[in-house]
């Protein structure tokens, strides 16, 4: 079963489609028209393609759900430009390059491609841009202007239960992410078999879903999230993350929907 | 991927590990004397790794490399990796080693003890700066630009094999230019049929922190991919910056020197074991047949 997320990007097949899924992806408006089902797919290049860029889109660049500056001055906008316009812009562009070679990644989610192109450790070229192009979109909803200070109600208590207290699993995210070497990503997540949330490390482009686990929150690591801004300074980035940029309501709305998944113990209200 | 996988490690719920080494430090004994760094004096770091800067002024590759890199590059990430490096191997026994010697131990054949990402990354970053220089670039001469077209093809081959290498390092690491000595030297196995053709030049990309050194091979050149090598001055166009690096930087005189080296060492270490050898045949004749590796009914013969 696969964790319907907020971020799954996946085109319906059967559909005429445009790419471009809000204000984002205003470069790769190419309209796809895919005539057949089961087997044969025929994709129709853009009408317009002689304008456009001839990538034919299976998945779209999702915006941010916030301006590009309205993270600053904690995240600059020059930074997001980069970030989300050039880095996952490519990644986003190398993803649909993949899969127009190959045919039978046509037609999964997101997670289910994460999952698949994992392949358990020994990863197809694919893994990479997805899994990229997956984390980024996490990342940009982890994260909301005027974020910080600490997560409420339920998730509160559950992260109370699993840490002790809130400065504890603070200081114990802050020192993985400060322990990490090279480029990778810290998480949160709740983890399905132990039913307990925990800190979890990956380098790369690893995530959490590839051992079936729910991602909760999550701090890009790469050196390019942090460099224009905070240069060498790691750990006031991950400061900064943590006081002023984190989004404990989507925290908590995947704490939620989490719940759904896993049972954490006696029967409780869903949190909100 | 293992290295990935297994570097993914999930803390526990209530509680974080931190490096925990005492299981994996089979021959090195890796356990700070906590009496003697006591002794040493409060806030003066004794070991001896310096931080070497580089051959040039660091504005000399402007504007190409700019001076802001280096001031971080050099002047921030280079200088933690020597000063933590230092802090780390204070008071163990890997405070006398050299450098070298200092990354093939902690290398422990790839379960990494924890001075091993700052050491490799001080010889790289050295190599690194001594990889260019002011007014780089162009094409190797000599006996490299031969070496170069027997291994590649030809120079402009090598060369997009070389950019195609550093490009296609995911996340972070090195791409290297290296001589290869091919003696297969692993402690069990030896080359049965060694000959002057299996020196040759390779190109390898490496993550993180690891350098050819480990796989016993003499690099040559190298790039840095990290991110922060490259980030103020070019952002996300890493291809762009690795053109520029081998348009306008690299130091083929540095390279060729590096060469002569490593043939010198190369020819030096198997005359060192022909001598071995010879000792050992001389005194064997009274002394029972060494150990057969693969043992069959057939002879088999080691070496030459």
């Amino acid at each position: 079963m696969s964790l319907v997320t907020c971020s799954s990007n996946q085109f319906p097949l059967s559909s005429n489609v445009r790419s471009s899924a809000g204000p984002s992806s205003n470069n790769l408006r190419s309209f796809f028209d895919v005539s057949h089902l089961g087997g044969e797919q025929r994709r129709h290049k853009s009408r317009n393609s002689r304008r456009m860029s001839s990538i034919t889109a299976y998945y779209g660049l999702k915006s941010p759900p916030y301006e590009l500056d309205a993270l600053e001055p904690y995240m600059s906008q020059r930074t997001l430009e980069v970030h989300w316009g050039a880095h996952q812009r490519g990644y986003v562009e190398a993803l649909n390059k993949h899969l127009e070679k190959n045919d039978i990644l046509y037609g999964y989610t997101m997670d289910e491609l994460i999952k698949v192109t994992y392949n358990n450790g020994n990863p197809w070229p694919e893994f990479n841009s997805a899994a990229q192009v997956w984390n980024h979109d996490f990342f940009w909803e982890s994260m909301q202007p005027g974020g910080g200070e600490m997560p409420t109600l339920g998730l509160l208590q559950q992260i109370e239960k699993d840490f002790g207290s809130f400065i504890n699993f603070r200081e114990k995210f802050i020192e993985a992410a400060l322990t990490s070497f090279g480029s990778c990503w810290v998480w949160l997540v709740l983890k399905r078999e132990k039913k307990c949330l925990a800190i979890v490390k990956t380098s790369n482009a690893i995530n959490p879903l590839v051992w079936n686990d729910i991602p909760i929150t999550g701090l890009d690591l790469w050196e390019h999230a942090y460099y224009l801004d905070y240069k060498n300074d790691r750990a006031k980035y991950v400061n900064t993350f943590m006081d002023h940029l984190v989004s404990w309501d989507a925290a908590a709305a995947r704490m939620a929907r989490a719940q759904a998944f896993v049972n954490l113990g006696e029967p409780k209200i869903p949190v909100a | 991927m293992a290295a990935a996988a297994a570097f993914a490690t999930p803390l526990k719920c209530t509680f974080s590990t931190s490096h925990n080494v005492s299981g994996s430090t089979r021959g090195l004994h890796w356990r700070k004397n906590e009496r003697s760094v006591k002794r040493a004096y409060r806030g003066v770091i004794t070991a001896k790794i310096d931080h070497k800067p580089p051959p040039y002024a660091l504005e000399a590759l402007e504007p190409h490399m700019s001076l802001e890199t280096f001031e971080y590059h050099w002047g921030k990430h280079h200088r933690a990796y020597v000063d933590n490096l230092n802090k780390q191997i204070v008071g163990t026994e890997l405070d006398t080693k050299s450098l070298d010697e200092i990354i093939l131990a902690t290398y422990n054949k790839g379960d990494l003890l924890p001075p091993f990402n700052n050491a490799a990354q001080v010889w790289n970053h050295e190599f690194f700066w001594e990889s260019m220089k002011p007014g780089g670039g162009g094409q190797p001469s000599g006996e490299l630009a031969e070496l170069i077209k027997r291994d590649f093809g030809s120079f402009e081959a090598f060369v997009s094999e070389f950019k195609a290498a550093a490009a296609t390092q995911f996340g972070s690491g090195w791409a290297w230019l290296v001589y290869k000595a091919n003696r297969l030297d692993v402690g069990n196995a030896v080359n049965p049929l060694p000959s002057e053709e299996d020196k040759k030049l390779v190109v390898v990309k490496s993550p993180n922190a690891i350098n050819p050194l480990v796989y016993d091979y003499s690099p040559l050149l190298t790039i840095d991919v990290w991110e922060h090598a490259y980030y103020l001055d070019y952002q996300n166009r890493r291809p762009e910056y690795i053109s520029t690096f081998m348009e306008k930087l690299v130091s083929w005189d540095a390279v060729s020197l590096r060469l002569e080296a490593a043939k010198a060492r190369a020819a030096e270490r198997e005359r060192e074991e022909e001598r071995e050898r010879d000792e050992y045949e001389g005194n064997s004749q009274t002394e029972p047949q060494p150990v057969e590796m693969y043992l069959s009914d057939t002879e088999d013969s080691e070496a030459d």
